[in-house]
């Protein structure tokens, strides 16, 4: 009994020095955004400090901010509907009628993230060049919804999994057609999965920096470009690049806290069975 | 039921407005062309630092006088901006018209075929007051392919009050024996004070490109006659030894992760006594906004041992129009514009005479102004005017370039040799052991690209 007592005195502890420590880089990134370029580098570093908006300023002053983050929202939330409606016919299809060659297709799936990127940058590169899809968002769309098609078919398969055969028999039973079970049955019971699904790979859309990076210039450069501007070869740059990186990652901070209930739920759901 | 039926009614609404506002966008961003508004648009590739952020708020000035002419800005940090413009020069993409480039890149770059000469600059451009050592830096075969924005040299950076304090007077042409006694006298950690700071982080541009100075005026060099590597020669072995051995006693502590601007740091807030890097640093350090040692510190040439050539390297970051631009005739008058004598003037009006960009025209040097604004004008004007990069050592080299070998294969060689120099700075392996893991790893690749047998 005395064990089991200590065990749960520990166990909130140690999920709070995981979530600090995990935490502890946002924070510092955070405060550094609000100190000088001579205090972000001092040694020892500094926790108070007179805070100050300049780098905020000077940001704002040598970029502009919201044609970078418009393009993330565009190509983040075009490629995770792009890959949702590719992904779900084809987890329907997986789950409910399997072949012989399902388990392998989804195994050949998940292969396609075993390749580092870099392999495959100059076929694609000419590819965007020949289609003139260089620097576009829908570009990036396409490159986004293939990167991410792997795991969000896997994921949505697995909570389609959970539904048990039975309701969608029922369903033909009374005469649906297969895109009425779909959109009447299968989607609104797997429909907390989608969502996390959905969150789980606008949050990786937004945080892709290799493609983002190499296929953009101008016109369709994101949040990760617009980060990458501030660090410089010569002269001090952390404070600035702290801002830019506060200022590139509170949106899809406050999308996540504010769906993080639905994010848990998805991401645990099917988990205790 | 009820409920599902009514969440997946907002959710279709939601996709669809989603879906509807994407097309907008798509094909906003599908009629955006070269020419937008009768306007001719040049796409500017370039570095985060100082001279450049300065060349950025001035260009409003350009497009006032040329108002055909509309700039776009991509700005990147070093080495992707390296990977990127690589990649779509190489893949002939066509996303720049104006590419910022170092002496590295561009006559490598201009023998591929991928950089338009600029040799039919106006005359009024004055290409000969550009300084030759950086001019020549830029040119392939005689034809200028890129115009120096700055250009930098290297030279070592002192405390005048820890020098004065312990009775010592550095001469303009000091000695790697004499540094390595007074890095000694003036070090002392008790006060977070280190005698000497000098590059550590791996990479062919950050630890090799001091090293290879050292090298160089050791007497050694990257590579014989044949394309043999000769990192396991005695010249390599003493360089070596003495970086180690100075850095160790005297160094800071984590020194293998230190590059410019972590030294930077380090000196401008009193932490170093001496430091031997980029003569772009001086600038920064005497200014008292980034600066806490602006007065007191002090200015001299890099230091040399047995060799003075090829003890101070040589880099400019220069602008460069690639054979794929679609406004070639637009680009040429930017870079043309952007690197004049005019534009000299223009920098020193609005920021004052310390903030021009440093080693590119004679005719900045001879301005008393500027003279008067910089104190180490004179040691870095004759620094970079005496960086030879056809004779960087002693020994013939089959290359050119002082604290870099103008090979495209050299970028992957100088970092993996970088980092066994690191290994040995943070004593994970001994000189010896890097020097001979560095031999290999040169002659691997050497044979692998097709140069030895």
């Amino acid at each position: 009994m005395a064990s089991n007592t200590s065990t749960r005195w520990w166990i909130p502890l140690l999920g709070w020095l995981v979530a600090c420590l995990l935490f502890f880089p946002i924070f510092w990134m955070f405060i550094t955004s609000f100190k000088t370029e001579v205090a972000a580098v001092a040694t020892p570093p500094q926790l108070f400090f007179q805070p100050t908006l300049e780098n905020y300023v000077a940001i704002q002053e040598r970029a502009s901010y919201f044609t970078f983050a418009w393009n993330s929202v565009v190509i983040s939330l075009g490629a995770t509907i792009l890959a949702l409606l590719l992904a779900i016919p084809a987890a329907y299809a997986m789950s409910f009628f399997p072949t012989k060659g399902t388990k392998g297709t989804l195994l050949w799936m998940l292969s396609t993230k075993m390749l580092p990127a870099v392999g495959v940058l100059v076929p694609i590169y000419i590819l965007a060049r020949e289609t003139g899809l260089l620097d576009t968002r829908i570009g990036l769309i396409i490159i986004y919804t293939l990167i991410n098609l792997p795991i969000v078919v896997w994921m949505i398969y697995s909570f389609f999994k959970e539904v048990p055969k039975e309701i969608l028999e029922a369903d033909r039973m009374d005469g649906a057609s297969t895109f009425q079970e779909l959109r009447h049955v299968l989607l609104p019971l797997a429909l907390p999965g989608i969502a996390s699904t959905a969150l789980l790979s606008i949050i990786l859309s937004w945080n892709e920096a290799f493609w983002s990076l190499n296929l953009t210039t101008f016109d369709a450069a994101p949040l990760t470009a617009f980060i990458a501007s501030f660090s410089s070869p010569q002269g001090l740059f952390w404070a600035k690049l702290s801002a830019a990186s506060t200022m590139a990652i509170a949106p899809i901070l406050i999308f996540g806290w504010v769906s993080q209930r639905q994010l848990v739920r998805g991401l645990t759901f099917g988990a205790v069975k | 039921m009820h409920l599902f039926r009514r969440a997946s009614r907002r959710a279709r609404g939601l996709v669809a407005f989603l879906i509807g506002l994407l097309l907008v966008q798509l094909v906003n961003a599908c009629s955006a062309g070269p020419q937008a508004g009768g306007k001719t648009r040049l796409t500017i590739a370039t570095v985060n630092n100082g001279d450049m952020v300065v060349m950025q708020d001035l260009s409003s000035h350009f497009e006032a006088d040329n108002p055909d002419i509309e700039l776009r800005w991509v700005v990147l940090e070093e080495n992707i901006l390296r990977q990127r413009t690589t990649t779509d020069v190489a893949s002939q993409g066509g996303q720049f018209d104006v590419l910022t480039i170092g002496s590295y890149e561009a006559p490598i770059w201009a023998r591929r075929g991928w950089l338009r000469s600029l040799d039919g600059l106006p005359a009024d451009y004055d290409v000969d007051d550009l300084l030759d050592p950086i001019r020549t830096g830029l040119s392939y075969e005689d034809t200028l392919y890129a115009v120096p924005f700055y250009g930098e040299s290297s030279m070592l950076y002192y405390r005048t009050d820890l020098f004065d304090e312990a009775g010592i007077t550095v001469p303009q042409n000091p000695t790697y024996d004499q540094v390595a006694e007074w890095a000694e006298q003036v070090h002392d950690p008790e006060n977070g004070v280190y005698g000497m700071c000098l590059r550590g982080k791996p990479g062919w541009g950050e630890n090799m490109a001091f090293l290879t100075t050292l090298v160089n005026t050791f007497g050694g060099r990257w590579f014989d006659m044949d394309w043999n590597p000769t990192i396991d020669t005695p010249e390599w072995q003493n360089a070596v030894n003495y970086y180690v051995n100075v850095m160790n006693q005297y160094g800071p502590p984590g020194a293998s992760s230190n590059g410019f601007n972590e030294n930077l740091a380090l000196f401008s807030t009193g932490k170093c006594g001496m430091w031997i890097d980029a003569t772009v640093a001086a600038g920064l350090l005497s200014n008292p906004d980034e600066s806490q040692v602006a007065d007191v510190v002090g200015f001299a040439r890099a230091p040399v041992e047995s060799y003075p050539n090829g003890s101070n390297w040589l880099w400019s970051w220069a602008l460069a129009i690639p054979e794929t631009s679609q406004s070639p005739e637009a680009a040429e008058r930017f870079v043309a514009w952007a690197t004049s004598k005019e534009y000299v003037q223009l920098v020193a009006e609005e920021y004052g005479w310390v903030a021009v960009p440093p080693g590119t025209r004679k005719s900045t040097y001879a301005n008393p102004n500027y003279q008067a604004a910089a104190p180490f004008a004179e040691i870095v004007l004759n620094s970079i005017q005496s960086a030879d990069i056809t004779n960087p050592s002693p020994e013939p080299t089959p290359y050119k370039g002082v604290q870099y070998v103008d090979i495209p294969e050299f970028q992957a060689i100088g970092t993996q040799v970088g980092q066994r120099m690191a290994a040995a700075l943070a004593d994970n392996l001994t000189v010896e052991q890097a020097i001979a893991r560095s031999q290999n790893v040169a002659e691997r690749f050497m044979r692998h690209t097709g140069y030895i047998e």
